[in-house]
């Protein structure tokens, strides 16, 4: 049994704002910002690093909120569906593209989707068909049958160039 | 209105990060509720000590069986014991069922059955005190396989039963044995479904609270029902259910698993109103795979017989299923088999039992397709080795033994689940299959071929029952700004109904979709509702729809009327405005003619609607069925045994479309469904029923990477049985890829006299298969 009680302080800069919050050393940071930060666009599916809905771009890259703790998030740089797109503004082109070509139904799994299409585009503007389907596949949905998901990701790509 | 790919109105908020999931509720004060699960398969209980776990700090309260049995009565699944009289008489259905306690007492009988709730300060801190508690338990033999089950010297999962038979029913139509004995070629085979688990992305969940204005007690739930939801609750905890609110927020997925009532509804609320805080319990992922219902798991001992000119004549077929631990709804899966089997054949000589057992596993419910899937299965690999033992190509088989449109309305002559004769409203079954065939292109992938890799194409057709009662209701509001609001029983899970039905509305009412908001999932927003499952939605619900904007439609007329001095057959209604016909000067919006109502207007006309409201309940006659083909393209490396999904067509016909993306989507998601089970996806327990897949890195679900290149087309003949035409469509995409999928991979491997029996199709298991070492 962990001992409980013993709290960390964190500062994460999640979408541009800086955040100090304490936590306890064992907190998952997918409980971090969904419980302490109120930030619930970030969704849990598996809690074992399979289903990837979890996924936030730390520091720029693709990782697993519910493989980590809050505090080895200690000091870097998040990104959340929530910082994707301004609130009133326009839709990111990756939600533009899955609003569009219906690539998601009940949206369980879309904020995962769409941070880990965001990192795929930017390290690699101009994946293959193998390429873009392994970034892709790091993701669960069960509703779509993912052929719509992969239209999407194409249409962003060809926007985003 | 209808017709369009509206882009969905949901979209916005869930793509933003906005969405209200289950998990996403705060409320202020909450607690969190962890669940102690028996990890063996059939055990006594001999004692459970929570003493330490009580006294854990942050830990509230610790409730076991034995607190759990004094607070509620088990649950009972009434639905599991309706059985309509008409099938009484056509199937003689003995149905039991026992009790089930919300938390296991004196002795668990599957993997991942809850012994006690904790309910803490948070979910850490619950999950560390379940760490304290100790159960001593005495080990009982077990039985996992359905067939065992029913062998005489088989454990016991319920032993005042005597055996484990939870249900069976037969029914024959002609003298099989006769048309089995006069046919010239005559299949026998053994089929079987694999257990498998709906595995939405978002797992299941409760939050409850008690109203501190009110007393209301106010209950979220992941449900697929919330109004039943209600009503249990209302029984278990002996409260008026006028006094209990259950909503639905967004639901992440569901496929039938949300349907079930579960321990965990009733166990959560009844902690929040003890405790007198918010209670919140989310199930973990393991959780969910042990403990949530499962689905398939059905054998299907086959006979099918025909003349050598490929007339199917007889079919005959033994079926038996795995209940699970619990038979929780009665007939509903293994009648659906049964109803399902034919398809859209036409064949004379019928004879069908079916025996469904108790065993210590996982609880086995509807999950996308009930029992239709595994029907399926049997039937259209059976019509496959038939097609090759008669030298006929399947396609033609089938061609030959279809029923023609101009048979429609058919009488199958068995009686469906509903109670009403099982007749086929409409439906043009060889244009489906032609449809689909020439989508195939298998020439494409003729080159895919060398010494090691075959190249295979199986088809599969099923009919499906869609849009089933009792009932569903709706009710339009137009309110003075303008604004139409449409509430209804049926939530939604990621369906899209929130376009849909307002596509629906749009459409009587002339109104922009923009103006229009649906409201589903929640109790009080209609004071009877039944719930979005089974492939009936856009059926009961849209026709229910329908009916309520059509009332409102015709008081929006009579008020303008009044208001223009002008009789309703000279007004129009168009784009949001009423009219009157051949002028351009004189308008009202719909918000004018709500605001005229407002009972504080001294020119409010006596005897108008208290506003322009109309609810409706629209109950449907039988189902109206949809039907499907399905053709999967494989390549199979017969070195390795792998397998790659080249293509996979699909025509479809589920009547009058309403919004073809969204149709389409739902179509492809189901495939992609059985696709999963067909290839990657199994539930497995070893001999003593332990779970031997309790994470997502045993039980695989498919990913983008394993996305075949589909085509869809549409057949669609509009259903004679409701006003809008439509037949349902939620399910019919996970019903045929088992069997097109096997089917093809047999014909791949056809000079190796290879027989699929049974999935998933690994490379472990084709291998095995081609080198004669499986089943």
């Amino acid at each position: 049994m962990s001992e409980t009680g013993e709290r960390r302080t964190v500062r994460i800069c999640v979408n541009g704002t800086d955040m100090l919050a304490e936590a306890e050393p064992r907190l998952l940071l997918s409980d971090f910002l969904r419980h302490t930060l109120s930030l619930t666009g970030t969704h849990v599916g598996c809690e074992h690093g399979v289903c990837g809905a979890c996924t936030v771009l730390l520091d720029g890259e693709p990782v697993r909120s519910c493989l980590m703790f809050a505090v080895q998030a200690d000091g870097g740089e998040l990104t959340t569906v929530e910082g994707l797109a301004d609130p009133h503004g326009e839709l990111h082109a990756v939600q533009q593209a899955f609003h569009e070509l219906h690539g998601m139904q009940c949206g369980f799994c879309t904020p995962g989707f769409l941070l880990s299409l965001v990192a795929t585009l930017r390290s690699n503007p101009e994946p293959s068909d193998d390429e873009l389907l392994d970034s892709l596949s790091g993701n669960l949905c069960r509703c779509t049958g993912y052929a719509n998901i992969i239209a999407a990701a194409r249409l962003a790509q060809e926007r985003m160039r | 209105m209808i017709g369009r790919a509206v882009p969905r109105v949901e979209d916005e908020r869930l793509l933003r990060g906005q969405g209200r999931y289950l998990d996403d509720l705060h409320l202020e004060g909450a607690v969190e509720a962890a669940f102690l699960r028996s990890a063996h398969a059939h055990a006594r209980v001999v004692s459970l000590d929570a003493t330490a776990a009580l006294a854990h700090p942050g830990v509230l309260a610790v409730i076991d069986g034995v607190a759990a049995a004094a607070r509620l009565e088990p649950l009972v699944f009434d639905i599991a014991r309706i059985v309509p009289e008409t099938v009484q008489r056509a199937t003689n259905p003995m149905v039991r069922v026992h009790p089930m306690p919300v938390l296991a007492l004196d002795r668990v009988t599957y993997v991942g059955q809850p012994l006690a709730m904790i309910v803490a300060r948070d979910r850490y801190v619950a999950e560390d005190a379940m760490e304290l508690i100790e159960v001593e338990f005495e080990i009982l033999p077990a039985v996992v396989d359905a067939e065992a089950a029913l062998e005489p010297d088989a454990a016991l999962v319920e032993p005042a039963w005597g055996d484990n038979l939870a249900i069976s029913f037969a029914f024959t139509r002609g003298d099989v044995e006769a048309a089995l004995a006069a046919c010239d070629v005559v299949v026998e085979e053994r089929f079987r479904s694999h257990r498998q688990s709906a595995s939405p992305i978002e797992t299941r969940g409760v939050v409850a609270s008690l109203d501190p204005q009110d007393g209301t007690l106010l209950v979220w739930s992941s449900t697929q029902v919330p109004h039943m939801l209600r009503d249990l609750l209302a029984r278990a905890l002996r409260r008026d259910p006028d006094s209990i609110r259950v909503r639905a927020p967004d639901v992440g997925g569901a496929f039938g698993l949300k349907h079930s009532s579960y321990p965990e509804d009733v166990l959560v609320p009844l902690a929040a109103l003890e405790l007198g805080c918010p209670v919140k319990w989310v199930e973990d992922r393991a959780e969910h795979l042990a403990a949530s219902t499962h689905g398939r798991d059905q054998v299907h001992h086959i006979t099918i017989g025909a003349s050598r000119a490929g007339r199917i004549l007889a079919v005959r077929d033994h079926v038996v299923m795995n209940a699970g631990a619990f038979n929780i709804l009665g007939l509903v899966v293994p009648y659906n088999s049964f109803t399902h089997l034919l398809g859209p054949y036409d064949v004379d000589a019928l004879d069908v039992d079916v025996r469904v057992a108790v065993t210590n596993t996982g609880i086995v419910a509807p999950y996308r397709g009930a029992g239709r899937p595994e029907a399926v299965f049997a039937m259209e690999r059976a019509v496959d080795c038939l097609a090759r033992r008669l030298e006929i190509d399947p396609v033609e088989l089938r061609a030959r033994n279809l029923i023609a449109p101009e048979a429609m309305p058919y009488d199958t002559g068995i009686v469906y689940r509903d109670g009403n004769q099982q007749i086929y409203d409409s439906g043009d079954y060889p244009q489906l299959l032609r449809s689909a065939r020439e989508l195939v292109h298998a020439e494409r992938f003729a080159g895919r071929r060398d010494e090691r890799t075959r190249v295979g194409v199986g088809f599969a057709m099923y009919t499906e029952g869609t849009g089933v009662g009792p009932f569903e209701s709706a009710r339009v509001r137009v309110d003075a700004t303008g604004r139409v609001t449409v509430y209804t029983g049926a939530s939604s899970q990621g369906q899209g109904h929130r376009t849909t039905l307002a596509q629906i509305a749009a459409e009587t009412l002339d109104v922009a979709i923009e103006s229009i908001e649906v409201v589903g999932g929640d109790s009080a927003a209609v004071t009877h509702g039944f719930g979005t499952l089974a492939s009936r939605t856009l059926v009961v619900a849209g026709n229910a729809v329908a009916e309520a904007a059509i009332v409102v439609r015709e008081q929006l007329l009579d008020v303008a009327s009044a208001m223009l001095d002008t009789p309703p057959e000279e007004l129009e209604l168009n784009e949001g405005m009423i009219r009157v016909r051949g002028r351009r000067d004189v308008t009202l919006t719909l918000g004018d003619v709500a605001a005229f109502l407002s009972p504080f207007n001294p020119q409010r006309p006596p005897g108008a609607p208290a506003q322009l409201e109309a609810g409706s309940v629209y109950r449907p006659g039988p189902v109206t069925w949809a039907a499907g083909v399905h053709a999967a393209v494989v390549a199979v490396d017969v070195t390795t045994g792998a397998l790659e999904l080249l293509r996979f067509v699909i025509a479809h016909d589920c009547g009058r479309v309403v919004n073809p993306a969204i149709a389409d989507g739902q179509i492809m998601g189901g495939v992609m469904q059985g696709i999963g089970g067909a290839l990657y996806e199994k539930i497995v327990y070893d001999e003593v029923g332990q779970l031997l897949t309790g994470s997502f890195m045993d039980y695989t679900l498919p990913t983008a990477a394993e996305a075949p290149e589909f085509a869809v087309t549409h057949v669609d003949v509009p259903s004679p049985l409701n006003a809008l035409g439509v037949k349902g469509l939620g399910e019919g995409g996970a019903i045929g890829p088992a069997a097109a999928i096997a089917n093809a991979v047999e014909d791949a491997l056809a000079d190796l006299g290879v027989i699929v029996r049974e999935g998933p199709l690994t490379p472990a298991r084709i291998h095995a298969l081609i080198h004669g070492r499986a089943t």
